[in-house]
């Protein structure tokens, strides 16, 4: 099975991969705090970025309101911890269930009712929109004001319970990304994902060929909404609160497809890629400001944005298929 | 509730949906003739308002009698726009020029937030509090000059494609692109004009809008989506269509916000939306979309 | 030969237009049927309900003995009709291979299995060679071929060819006949396919239909169809026929 997974990857990617591993298995020995951080976002980013990939690069269906899922997530296992004790590992699995469900509900209206492109890509934000309005008047949930959660404090790693310190979050979330990465790869090359790709490249050649694009275009939905909802968990535990303003906010459902697209829609490294420059040099943008006493707020979208620009005029394929190419890692199936 | 309640929060509604609608009409133009949907719709609508905020604090001028050099630089700006940037992509599909505004919108917004910071500007005009007395109904004034404005540009936009040597070629150049190409039309032109009209008008919206709500520069996105929701609503393609479409946002809005909560109004404008695109795609007057 | 497809009195009608009015005829189980006539004739609107596109507006579709019309183009296809596009539609990103590995999954579940059934179909269509190579890339003749080939690896019992032909040069075409005549041989494949391109159609066919304003005006062996007054004068023209 593993060399299926590995088959017509050149060695030298291989190589690398398992370099990048060893370095980020290794890396929170030396790290300090700030740059654990840094690599706790950037690896979140990466995993949502995988996740919502699926749904675009694989399936060719735009979502612009993908904050719904992580949202949910975090929401159903949050609150589920503080009203009914539920231990957030349990609570993932509610979560998934309700982020499954609601990606499924959009999948049904949109797909039964040909709702494609462009207009697809706004029904997901109207969605998002309505989640968020209407988390902020919920009261089960502390509407508006925010949901917390007990923060004691902790002398030791509790896996069980997510309490614990940042290092703990590091290692989940970069068994997430490995494990998403991995998960992507089976998926693409089974049937399934040779499907998704008819799908994406010519929907009603792929239905003329035998194959029933609303199954599969909703099984991508599900699949994607049901990965992100578990970052929504990692989120909600991490820190510790929960504002619908914030979370369910367009703003983070842009952050969410920026990585993907900077680092190559429908590539496998793209979005890992795509996290570590973008998160990578936005951080070091703000610490560059801040030590030159500058603060800006607001800069680092704007540095954001302008990335975003200029990979879609100038590298629409994103920097992954260039760069491969460039340090000649192209392989047979990206 | 006394019947004059909803009837004075239903006509202020509908004259902010009037305000809506000539918002709408701008992205409705852009997405009929140009066929982009123009994600930085919003932010091009919070410059504008910005602007007025700053020249009203500085020289105290009415934004209403800034109108037109207002409408004057957001139609520079869309014109730059075009054909500088959206231009050389309107062969690329769909998806790629729509990121591609999502980016400049983006970089708006956070321009915006660098330069003014994050709290809300108001601009407080003479007449800010007065009102009018028509029999039962008691109108604000603000709303009344906004609602009459965005009707008086309205009809001037009507007559421009109606009536007008370059409304006409604007037109040809919707319906038939290479039609428009194969008799000679500077399609690059016509479609930067375009795009320059539109920003022209959501300029304007966002001048009469100044005098209704607060500035902050995160107000983009939220008016974008509404004027999506109420150009799908009302019809894409469809100039009294969008319109409609505002009006009947407008009046939805404000009822909502006074049956229900106010911050809860949004919520109503999608669902409206998600119907919309489910039943009838087309709009209430749209023609069916290409 | 039992009538493996039949078209009943089919109508279609788009708007004022009535592309398709009271079409009726069979195709054997194993034959080559040809359908020709001019442009506007109806023939693409015939093909289109037969593979799923749309439904007819009266007039039923039975295949292997069950109806068909209005099932979903999808669900057409896993009943056995394969179908090319008049104006081909591979998968561009997709390389030729994977192109045909996507038809031969219907039926397949493994992608291995799919792979040695796909490379079986590129070897008869004569496309092996290039398998590797992105689909975008392909000149016109391969793309059609390619097109055939994905059809093909989904293991129709009919296969609907949409003027496979067109824009081919001579050698392309007897290239691509001597491939759907061995093809038609060796496994009794039945071949419904809508031709311009004479040449092809008296090489292939076993018998021809000739569509008119969507109705039929002749049907026939294809010697006695082109001799008709009717067909000479509504589309051949007299110096095809002398």
């Amino acid at each position: 099975m593993i060399a299926r997974l590995i088959e017509g990857i050149p060695r030298r990617a291989l190589l690398l991969l398992g370099a990048l591993l060893i370095v980020l298995v290794a890396v929170p020995l030396f790290a300090g705090d700030y740059l654990l951080t840094v690599l706790i976002l950037i690896l979140y980013f990466a995993y949502i970025g995988q996740s919502w990939n699926i749904m675009m690069g694989f399936a060719g269906q735009l979502s612009l309101g993908h904050a719904l899922y992580v949202g949910l997530g975090a929401y159903t296992a949050a609150a589920l911890y503080i009203h009914y004790g539920i231990g957030p590992w349990l609570g993932l699995l509610a979560a998934v269930l309700v982020a499954a469900m609601a990606g499924a509900f959009i999948g049904f209206l949109a797909f039964r009712f040909r709702v494609a492109g462009v207009y697809f890509a706004i029904l997901t934000i109207a969605l998002a929109e309505f989640a968020r309005v209407g988390f902020d008047h919920w009261s089960w949930t502390s509407g508006s004001s925010g949901l917390f959660l007990p923060v004691k404090q902790y002398a030791h790693n509790d896996l069980w319970q997510l309490r614990g310190y940042p290092v703990m979050f590091y290692y989940i979330l970069l068994a997430a990304t490995v494990a998403a990465f991995i998960g992507c790869r089976a998926l693409l090359q089974s049937r399934v994902g040779y499907f998704w790709l008819a799908i994406r490249e010519d929907e009603m050649a792929a239905r003329s060929a035998g194959i029933d694009a609303f199954h599969y275009k909703m099984l991508a939905v599900v699949i994607s909404a049901g990965m992100t909802s578990f970052a929504g968990v990692i989120y909600a535990f991490f820190y510790n609160n929960l504002f619908p303003e914030q979370v369910f906010h367009i703003l983070r459902s842009i952050e969410i497809i920026l990585g993907p697209i900077v680092g190559g829609v429908g590539t496998l490294f793209g979005p890992i890629l795509g996290a570590f420059v973008l998160t990578g040099l936005a951080e070091t943008l703000t610490a560059a400001l801040a030590a030159l006493g500058v603060d800006l707020p607001g800069a680092k979208q704007v540095f954001y944005g302008i990335c975003l620009l200029l990979v879609i005029v100038a590298l629409p394929g994103g920097v992954w298929p260039w760069l491969s190419k460039r340090i000649g890692l192209t392989e047979r199936n990206k | 509730m006394p019947a004059d309640i909803y009837l004075n929060v239903a006509v202020g509604g509908v004259l902010t949906g009037l305000v809506y609608g000539l918002m709408a009409l701008g992205l409705s133009v852009i997405f009929g003739v140009v066929r982009v949907v123009n994600f930085a719709h919003g932010e091009m609508m919070t410059i504008a308002m910005y602007i007025a905020v700053t020249l009203f604090s500085a020289f105290h001028l009415d934004p209403l009698l800034m109108l037109v050099p207002i409408a004057a630089v957001l139609f520079a700006f869309g014109y730059i726009l075009q054909v500088r940037l959206i231009n050389p992509f309107i062969t690329r599909p769909d998806t790629s020029q729509f990121l591609l505004l999502i980016a400049v919108a983006i970089i708006i917004v956070n321009l915006l937030l660098i330069a003014f910071g994050p709290d809300a500007r108001t601009v407080q005009v003479s007449y800010a509090y007065d009102s009018f007395q028509l029999g039962p109904l008691l109108v604000d004034a603000t709303k009344l000059y906004a609602g009459l404005a965005a009707i008086v540009v309205a009809i001037v936009l009507f007559a421009l494609f109606q009536y007008t040597w370059i409304g006409t070629a604007i037109r040809a150049c919707a319906d038939n692109y290479t039609g428009a190409l194969v008799v000679g039309l500077d399609v690059k032109h016509l479609y930067a004009l375009t795009f320059g009209i539109g920003a022209a008008c959501v300029g304007a919206a966002g001048v009469m809008l100044v005098l209704i709500i607060d500035v902050t520069p995160a107000l983009g996105p939220a008016y974008t989506l509404l004027a999506f929701v109420i150009v799908i609503t009302g019809g894409l393609g469809s100039m009294p269509g969008a319109l409609v479409g505002g009006v009947l946002i407008g009046l939805t809005e404000a009822l909502a916000g006074l049956l229900f909560s106010p911050s809860a109004k949004s919520m109503f404008a999608f669902a409206i939306l998600v119907l919309v695109l489910l039943f009838r795609p087309q709009g209430i007057m749209g023609k069916r979309a290409a | 030969m039992s009538a493996q497809l039949s078209i009943d009195a089919v109508s279609k009608r788009f708007r004022g237009l009535v592309a398709v009015d009271r079409l009726s005829f069979d195709v054997a189980e194993g034959g080559i049927f040809a359908v020709i006539g001019p442009n506007g004739a109806g023939k693409t609107t015939l093909f289109n309900m037969i593979a799923g596109a749309f439904a007819p507006d009266s007039g039923a579709i039975t295949f292997a003995g069950e109806r068909i019309d209005g099932l979903a183009s999808d669900r057409i296809c896993r009943r056995g009709i394969g179908r090319t596009f008049q104006i081909v539609r591979p998968f561009p990103a997709l390389s030729v291979e994977d192109n045909v590995i996507v038809g031969a999954l219907l039926h397949r579940h493994h992608v291995t299995d799919a792979r040695l059934h796909a490379n079986d179909v590129l070897r008869r269509l004569d496309l092996y060679d290039k398998r590797g190579q992105r689909a975008s890339g392909l000149t016109l003749p391969d793309r059609k071929r390619l097109e055939v080939a994905r059809a093909l690896a989904t293991d129709p019992k009919l296969l609907l060819l949409d003027e496979v032909m067109a824009g081919l040069r001579p050698t392309e075409t007897d290239r691509m006949v001597a491939i759907l005549k061995e093809l038609n041989r060796d496994t009794g494949l039945t071949i419904l396919l809508i031709e311009h391109v004479m040449r092809a159609v008296m090489a292939l066919a076993g018998r021809v239909l000739v569509m008119h304003h969507g109705a039929a005006i002749a049907e026939g062996a294809p010697g006695e169809v082109v001799r008709n007054r009717a067909v000479i004068d509504s589309y051949l023209g007299a110096e095809a026929v002398a």
